[in-house]
């Protein structure tokens, strides 16, 4: 079975289903006995969340206006 | 947003203009202007000539953030140790932490998991094998791991919800 170490260095590229059949099995086989490993696991994927919910943060209004008015620019050039 | 960022921006958007006559899927839109953005840094960087930032990954590569925090127990009254620990940081202070990031490792991050593209989309825009961006990717979150602790000690995230927690049990 495949250590704590190798099993969390793959655990995003496991959520992100970017690992081979194989080594998804491996690793599966190690969650299926470590504690630890699953909390690791339940982490990365707050985390994962955590990022994707703080995506695009909000353009401020000054700038807004300034690249709103560059494109009105461009399109009556 | 800085007035280098603006400039980008602008420049993309031109160069979005004069091109858009040749797009032909309008799904892929958003990879199409990200793919002329990501280009434009690049361009940016190389003129200025930025190197990508080479950091020394051994001390990030072994650090797991959920270990630190259960081990640090930063709020002994919590159920929710590692949720509570996410939830001190506001947006500003998550942008923070990724600002400070080596693009090269910011980039595929923000891409992949903040903008939702595929990663063999990253790949191709930011031209690399798909083996290195995974790579890139792996590191980047390993250092993004470690910097929001970093982020938060040095910042006292943790010292005043600890506080806050103890006054809010002695009250109860």
């Amino acid at each position: 079975m495949i250590s704590c170490s190798d099993a969390v260095q793959q655990l995003w590229d496991f959520l992100e289903r970017e690992v081979s059949a194989e080594d998804a099995a491996r690793i599966e086989e190690h969650l299926n006995v470590c504690r630890r490993c699953c909390g690791e696991l339940e982490f990365a994927e707050e985390l994962r969340r955590f990022l994707a919910s703080h995506a695009r943060p909000e353009m401020p209004d000054d700038v807004e206006g300034r690249l709103t008015a560059f494109l009105h620019g461009i399109e009556s050039a | 947003m800085g007035d280098e960022a603006e400039d980008l921006v602008q420049n993309c958007l031109l160069k979005a203009f004069r091109a858009y006559g040749g797009v032909r899927d309008e799904r892929a839109l958003k990879a199409w202007f990200t793919t002329i953005l990501v280009n434009c840094a690049r361009d940016r960087y190389r003129r200025q000539g930025r190197q990508p930032v080479t950091t020394p990954l051994h001390e990030v590569e072994e650090f797991s953030l959920y270990r630190q925090i259960a081990e640090e127990d930063p709020f002994p009254y919590s159920d929710s140790l590692h949720l509570d620990f996410l939830c001190q940081f506001g947006p500003e202070d998550v942008w923070a932490v990724l600002r400070g990031l080596p693009p090269t490792y910011r980039l595929p991050l923000v891409l992949v998991h903040m903008e939702d593209l595929a990663t063999k989309q990253v790949a191709r825009m930011l031209q690399v094998p798909l083996g290195t961006l995974l790579a890139r990717l792996h590191r980047g979150r390993k250092l993004f791991e470690r910097s929001l602790w970093d982020y938060a000690v040095r910042n006292g995230l943790l010292k005043d919800a600890a506080a806050l927690e103890a006054t809010k049990e002695a009250l109860t």
